[in-house]
Formats: C-alpha cells, structure tokens, sequence
C-alpha cells in the first residue's frame, strides 16, 4: 500500500462522509462547512490524478469563493435563525427511497457491465507514462489562448463575456431598492 | 492500484446526496449547496475520464475547468436572487416560492 | 327602375346610423335624420308608383310585372330551388309602398311631438327604420321566401317597438305575447313554404302549373299553412290575442304598426298567392272567407264593450282586416271585365287595405294626441275634450265616418265594394257583413262621443287643462284626413285588379244604399245612447245584459283560454317532463363531462404546482424510468 493509496482512502471517506452530511444536517451552515469538505477532497482528488492547476482552481474558486459567497449569504437570510430546516418526514423518506433506488442501480450497473475492464488504474505500471505531467500550467495556457485543433480562446472569452454579465447582474439583482 | 470505479462510486455518492438534498431541503440555500454538490460530483466525473481513458487528451479538463468558472457564475446569481426573495418574503423556503410560477 | 334599391337600402342605413351612433347623436338630429331619409324614400315610392302605373300596359290590357333586381341569393344543388333576392313591382306591391312610405312618413313626423324628451328616443327612430326596411322588402320580395325573411324582420321589429318601455312589465309582456304567438303562427307559414317549395321545385311567384298538378291536394295544405301565417300576423281569430296587448307599444308604433302596416301583411300574402288560390284551391278559399267573417264580428262585438280607447282601436283593426280577407275569401274567379265579376273581392280588399290604412292611421294619431293630452287610455278619464283640441276633434270626425262608410269618404267606397262582393258571393255573408259595418259604425260613434262629448272630467282636469297636440303632431293628422276625403275617388280599379286589367268600380246603388242606411241607424242610435252628459241607455242595458257585456269586455275570455291551454294543458303536461327530462338526463350528461373533467383537472393541478422539488421529484422519477428501460435492455 504505497501513499497514493493511502491518500485515497483518506480523502474518498471525507468526500463520501461529508457529502451525506451536508445534506443529511439540519444546520444550514453546517452543511455549507460539510460541503467545503467535500470540495476540498475534490480538489485533492484532482492533486491526486496529476491535475495540480485544476486542483488549485478548485480550491481556489470553490472552496474559497463559492462557499464563502454561501456562508455570507445564509447568513444574510435566515442563517440568524437558528431553527434552520425541518423537512418533513414524508417528504425525506420518498427522497430516500428513490435516491438509493437510483443508486444501487447505478452502482449495480457499474459492476455488472465490466465497463471498464481494460482500463487502466491510477498508479498501475501498465499506466501510460507522463500522463499527469501532460497538463501544466504552460500547457493550459497554451491551450486556454490559441485558437484552431485543441485551442480554447472561443469559450474563454465566452466565459469572460459571462462573468462579466454576472457581475453586472448580480449588482443589478441585489441592489437595494 | 486506484480503479477507475473507485472513484466513480464515490462521484455517485456525491451525485445521489446532491439529488436527495434536492429533493428534501426546505431551504432554498440548502437546495442550491445540493446543486453545488451535483456539480461537483460531474466536474470529478469528467476529470477521471479524462485523466484515466485518454490520458493524452485534455477535453475533460478543461470542461472541468469552465465548468467550475460557470458554477461560480450561476452561483452568485443565485445568491443574488436568494437575497432578493428573503428581503420581500423575508422566507427563502421552497414552499413559499410557489409564487414564482406566474 | 334601378332607383327602387334606394328604397329598401336608405331606412335600412338609416337604421344603422341610428342604432349605431344613435348614443352620440342628440334627438333632434336622429329624428330628422330617420324623417329626412323616409321623406326620401316616400318621393321615390311616389315617383315609382307614378312611372309603374303611367307606363304603356301590355297588348291584353294588363300591367307588367316588373323585376328592376332578382339575384340568387342562396343556391341549392338543384338548379330550380334557390332563395332569391330582389324587388318586384306589380300593382299591389306598389300600392303598398305608397301605403307603408306614407303611413311610415306621417308616423315619423308624428314620432316628433308624441315621443319629445322620451329616453331612447333615437333608438325608436332606429326600430321605425328597421320597421320600415322590413315592410318595404316584404312587399316587393320576389319570391315567397324573401317575403318570410322580411316578414319575420317586421315581427322582430314589432316586438322591439312594443317592448320600447322596457321599464313597463306590461310592455315586456305584450312584446313577448306577440312575438310568441306570430311565431308560433310563423311555423305554419315556414311549413307551407317549404311544401311549397317542395311541390313547386320553385320559391318563386312565377306558378308552374306542372308541378302543381302533381303536388295534388298538398298544395292547399301548403296554402291554407301559410294561410296560418298570415292568420297570426293579421291577428285573425283565433291568433288574435297578442294585437290588444301590443298596444302597450308607443301609439304612433301602433298607428304604424298594428293598424296600417304590419297587421296587413297576412292579407298581403294572401293576395300575393292569389292566383295559386284560386286556380287550385277555390274550397279552400272559403275558409279564409269563414275565417275572416268570424273575426270580424268576434272582434266588433269586443270592441262594443271596450273602455281603453286603443283597445278599442286595435279590435276594430281586427275586424276591419278580416273585412279584407272576407273580401279576398270570397272571390270565386279571377277574371275581370264583366260586371258583378267574381273577383271584385280582390279589388276590394285591397282598397280597402289603401283606405284603412290611411283612416286607421289617423284614429290611431288622434288617439295618441288624446292620451298625449290627458295622459291616459281609459275613457273615463275622457269626455268633452272637443273645446279642447279642436283639430284632433275634426280628423278623428272624419276617420269616425269613414271607418263607418258614410259618403264621401274613402272607407265608404272601398267598404261598398266589398259588401257587394259579399252580397255576390252569398247573401247570407252579405248580411252578415252588413251587421258587422253597422256594429263598426256603433262602436266607433260610441268611442267618438266617449271621448270628445258626455262630461268633462273635472277632477282630472282641475290641474292640468288638456290642450292641443303640437303642430309635428297635427300635421300627420291633417294631411292623413285629407287622404281619407279624397281616396275614395282614386279610381283604384283602374290600377289594381285580380288580373291587373283596368275596369271601373261601379257602385251597387242597392248595397251602398243599405250600408249607409244602416250605418247611419247606427251612428244614430250611438248618439242616442252615448251623446249625453249621462248615460242612463248605456248602463241600463250594461245592467241588462250583464254577463254578455262582462264576457265582451272580458273578450270572452279568449286569453283565460290560451292561458289555460298554455299553462295547464302545454306546460303541465308535455313541457314539464321534457323540461324534466332536459335538466336531469340532457343536462346532468354534460354535467357529469364537466365534473369528470373538473376532478381530474383537480388531479392534475397538483402537478402544476410550481413547487420546483415536485418538478424535480417527477424528473427524477421519469430518469430512474429512462434507466430501467436501459438496464432492462443491456
């Protein structure tokens, strides 16, 4: 058991324990603390398969932004009171039953098919060399500005566009009146 | 040795309590944190596959990476709009939005 | 003749504008604008009749029977049967647009004085239009059914002006009564046009004798069916009982309306299908006369116990338009030219028509000046008003004589006529005829002398002193009895005849000289009786025949009759379960569809609910399907 692995075991029991717990709290600020878990595990999911600037962004833009937009804003609204969420009994047990249907069936699926019998596991010998060092930092760069086979300019400057149409709209949505 | 299953279960998870979140949760934000966590669990099934099935590609990283600039987009909007609702109803349960249907 | 269109097409506009606009308009300018444009249409009826009837006739000696329009209006698949529409002029079509354009004209003027300051004053000058189109494309239809499209335009009409006092629960029920029963009449009319048609291949004027021989005896069932129709607009016994009650009605709708115009209608049909009449249905034909002579006395003995003078006026209308189908009923041919033909009836009965219409016109206008002047209907409330309004007091005068066939005015000659045909046809139907113009003489004097001498009112009078009409209103009646003293010397058997040959109306001295006698025994006994300040003759022989005057002036009980026809027989017994049957098993189908709908709207709704985790569980739900079938079928 080398400590790729270990690193793995680690981080999938935080991701799988925190993602029911942020939604199985009834503090609403609790689960947003349960979700930063579950993001920051993604981004060392993200370290892990070799993607250190995805992983960084992740941490970055969601651990560090999103949820703290989230925190600012449950508190804003009704994170002050403290009686939070009760959902009701009826309600949760059908969310239930249909959520572990869909879930054991998928997983069901994924085992019964074999879909990927063939391929290969993160850490294997047979694991194609240099594939984590393929993204780095220069390398997505490139990518992110050049145009034609494998260029990204067109939806990065899409996205720009959005971002800033968000700002804009933000200010527009929650100004006050 | 990390199987390509691996970690695909452990994206199911997050997917499956995203969608149950959704589907239970009174509080609008809760709702949105379970969208977040649905999101995610996508952003991480993309990666995989990217970095496990065509180890020499790079289309699922970046559509990790975008998507990831889109759900900080879509998340302040609807912050913005949560923030909204709560100063008129002064309530951001889901219940008392059935109002927004005309 | 293409300006005959006009006639039917400007009160038709007029009727438009007015009822359209007529909110903006202020009364005086819609007056004049429904005045104005009947002015018009009266000179290019005048002219119309001028040219007609000035025109070279025909080698036999007969007027041309003119189409200026005819289109086809509405054709089936076969190529004969098509409903037409258009305008065709033959004498008695033109005679009656004289009549209706003058009457209406006279009326319109009237209308000015009579309905001054009266709310919806331009929505009565926009039905008189309506009325008017109607009447004038009645009598020019060119083919049966136009003629029943307009004359149901003339009863819608009729039932408008009747309930024109909305307000007045009587109103609203007189309208009612009419148009239920002229429509119920009108069914039997509709019927036999369609046999008609079905026989005759055509709706047309035009007889095709083929087809009538074979039609058989269908074809005087058709007529004596639209013979009903006519019965019920001309308010024949015993489809009389709306026309009393449609005196509810503005008076000068009545005068135009219920006496001159409308009410002749069912005599105006008859005529139009005279020649059918007597080619295939000479029997018949007698009922029609039967029918007519019934009426006349029924409604003559009515009007002798009357004390509402309209009512009064509209039974002798009743008996003077069965005077003309009696007329029309007895005529045995069609063939003029030789004296004490069997078709002088037609001749007649449509002077007649020319001439009542003028005269009854004129008492009705009186009338109305009368109740404008003291402000109601009954004749108590009367008496003595000669000092008061002297030239309503002459005109009616005069209308008084010519209704009762005193020479020279013009109801003598035409009522001459029609005695005489009487008197060829049978003599017992002569006699009869002869007593009924006697009691018509009667009742009109004991009328006169109700309202105009005996004694004065006092009470009534005492703070409000009747006066004369205003000079809108006098005019009408001037013009109107000057009509009425020089018709009669029209010489009308010259223009109109069975066959449209010109002959010359030859008074049967012996006949006339009866009528006149009798008349005169009547009007005397009429002053005898009524002429005083008292009446002493008058209750006394109320007092004697106490229940045959309680069954007159309760019009032996012909309206308890229908009520109780109507109500305990129709509706009681057939209406009531159908209406059983339609509530609960008609109705209760559909209400059923609507509640089943309305449940499971109810059911789906929930759906609907803009809950967005309801929307997200169906989503779910809908993918957790899609992947079973796809499991399923890995």
């Amino acid at each position: 058991m080398n400590s790729q692995n270990i690193m793995f075991v680690i981080l999938a029991v935080i991701m799988v324990l925190s993602s029911i717990a942020t939604v199985a709290t009834k503090s609403i600020i609790r689960a947003a603390t349960y979700l930063l878990f579950v993001l920051l595990g993604t981004a060392g999911m993200y370290f892990l398969m070799g993607y250190t600037f995805l992983g960084a962004v992740q941490t970055m833009v969601y651990a560090g932004g999103i949820i703290v937009l989230y925190v600012f804003a449950i508190l804003l609204t009704e994170g002050a009171k403290n009686d939070a969420v009760k959902s009701k009994v009826k309600d949760a047990s059908w969310g239930l039953v249909l959520t572990l249907v869909g879930f054991l069936t998928f997983i069901g699926v994924l085992f019964k098919q074999n879909l990927f019998e063939h391929v290969a596991a993160l850490g294997a010998p047979t694991e194609p060399a240099g594939a984590a060092a393929h993204n780095s930092i220069d390398e997505v760069g490139h990518f992110m500005l050049s145009t034609g086979d494998g260029g990204y300019l067109l939806p990065f400057e899409a996205v720009s566009v959005l971002l800033l149409a968000c700002i804009v709209a933000g200010l527009l949505i929650a100004r006050k009146r | 040795m990390i199987q390509i299953e691996y970690i695909l279960i452990i994206s199911a998870v997050m997917m499956f309590a995203g969608i149950f979140g959704f589907l239970t949760r009174r509080s609008t934000l809760a709702v949105l944190l379970s969208i977040e966590l649905m999101l995610n669990s996508a952003d991480l099934n993309f990666a995989v596959f990217n970095r496990m099935l065509y180890p020499d590609g790079h289309e699922g990283y970046f559509f990790t990476l975008f998507a990831i600039a889109i759900a900080a987009a879509e998340s302040a909007i609807a912050i913005a709009i949560m923030i909204n609702i709560y100063r008129v109803l002064k309530n951001i349960s889901v219940d008392k939005l059935e109002k927004m249907k005309w | 003749m293409e300006y005959t269109l006009l006639i039917l097409l400007l009160p038709f506009f007029s009727f438009l504008v007015l009822g359209i606009c007529g909110k903006w308009l202020s009364h005086k300018t819609a007056g004049l604008i429904g005045t104005c444009v009947l002015g018009v249409v009266a000179i290019l009826s005048y002219a119309t009749a001028y040219e007609y009837f000035t025109m070279p006739r025909m080698v036999d000696g007969a007027f041309e029977t003119l189409t200026p329009y005819n289109f086809t209006w509405l054709p089936f698949f076969n190529e004969n049967l098509h409903f037409d529409m258009g305008i065709m002029l033959d004498p008695i079509s033109v005679m009656m647009l004289i009549v209706i354009s003058t009457v209406s004209l006279m009326v319109h003027i009237y209308s000015f004085g009579y309905m001054h300051g009266e709310r919806g004053f331009q929505r009565y000058y926009a039905y008189l239009s309506l009325f008017t189109m109607s009447m004038l494309g009645l009598v020019v239809a060119t083919n049966i059914f136009q003629m029943y499209m307009f004359w149901e335009l003339v009863g819608v009409s009729s039932y408008l002006l009747i309930g024109f006092y909305y307000q007045s629960p009587a109103a609203i029920a007189a309208s009612k009564k009419a148009f239920i029963v002229t429509r119920f009449a009108d069914m039997f009319f509709l019927i036999g046009i369609l046999i008609y048609g079905y026989y005759c291949g055509s709706f047309g004027f035009d007889f095709d004798a083929a087809g009538f021989a074979a039609g058989g005896f269908m074809l005087p069932t058709a007529l004596t069916l639209m013979f009903v129709g006519g019965a019920g607009k001309s308010a024949m016994f015993p489809l009389h009982i709306w026309l009393p009650d449609a005196m509810e009605g503005p008076t000068p709708v009545s005068a135009l309306i219920h006496a001159a115009t409308m009410v002749v209608a069912g005599v105006f049909q008859v005529a139009r299908l005279f020649p059918l009449w007597i080619e295939y249905a000479p029997n018949t034909l007698s009922i029609v006369a039967w029918v007519g002579a019934f009426t006349a006395f029924y409604a003559a003995a009515v009007a002798c116990a009357q004390s509402d003078i309209k009512r009064v006026l509209a039974f002798s209308t009743i008996s003077q338009i069965a005077f003309m189908m009696v007329a029309l009923g007895v005529c045995t041919e069609i063939t003029t030219g030789h004296e004490h033909h069997g078709s002088l009836g037609y001749m007649a009965s449509m002077f007649h028509l020319f001439t009542h219409a003028m005269f009854k016109a004129l008492l009705f206008l009186g009338a109305g000046c009368i109740i404008h002047a003291v402000h109601s209907n009954e004749m108590s409330a009367m008496g003595g008003l000669r000092k008061y309004m002297p030239i309503t007091h002459i005109t009616f005068l005069i209308a008084c004589l010519a209704i009762s066939g005193i020479p020279p005015f013009s109801g003598f000659f035409s009522k001459d006529e029609i005695l005489t045909a009487c008197f060829a046809y049978s003599p017992f139907m002569g006699w009869i005829m002869t007593a009924i113009a006697a009691m018509t003489a009667f009742y009109m004097f004991r009328l006169y002398y109700g309202i105009f001498w005996g004694t004065e009112n006092k009470e009534l009078h005492a703070h409000h002193t009747p006066h004369e009409a205003p000079l809108t209103m006098t005019i009408p009646l001037i013009f109107l009895a000057l009509v009425t003293c020089v018709a009669g010397f029209i010489p009308f058997g010259h223009f109109v005849s069975a066959d449209t040959m010109a002959y010359d109306i030859h008074l049967d001295w012996g006949v006339a000289g009866t009528s006149i006698v009798i008349a005169v025994v009547a009007i005397a006994l009429a002053t005898y009786i009524y002429k005083g300040e008292r009446q002493p003759v008058a209750e006394a022989v109320a007092e004697k025949l106490q229940n045959l005057h309680r069954w007159a002036y309760k019009r032996f009980y012909m309206d308890e009759v229908y009520q109780y026809v109507t109500h305990r027989i129709i509706f009681a017994h057939i209406s009531k379960p159908i209406a059983w049957f339609d509530r609960h098993v008609v109705d209760g189908f559909f209400n059923f569809l609507a509640w089943g709908s309305n449940a499971l709207a109810y059911q789906i709704r929930g759906l609907q609910s803009g809950a967005v985790q309801k929307y997200a569980y169906v989503f779910f739900i809908g993918i957790l399907v899609l992947l079973a079938i796809l499991v399923a079928a890995i």
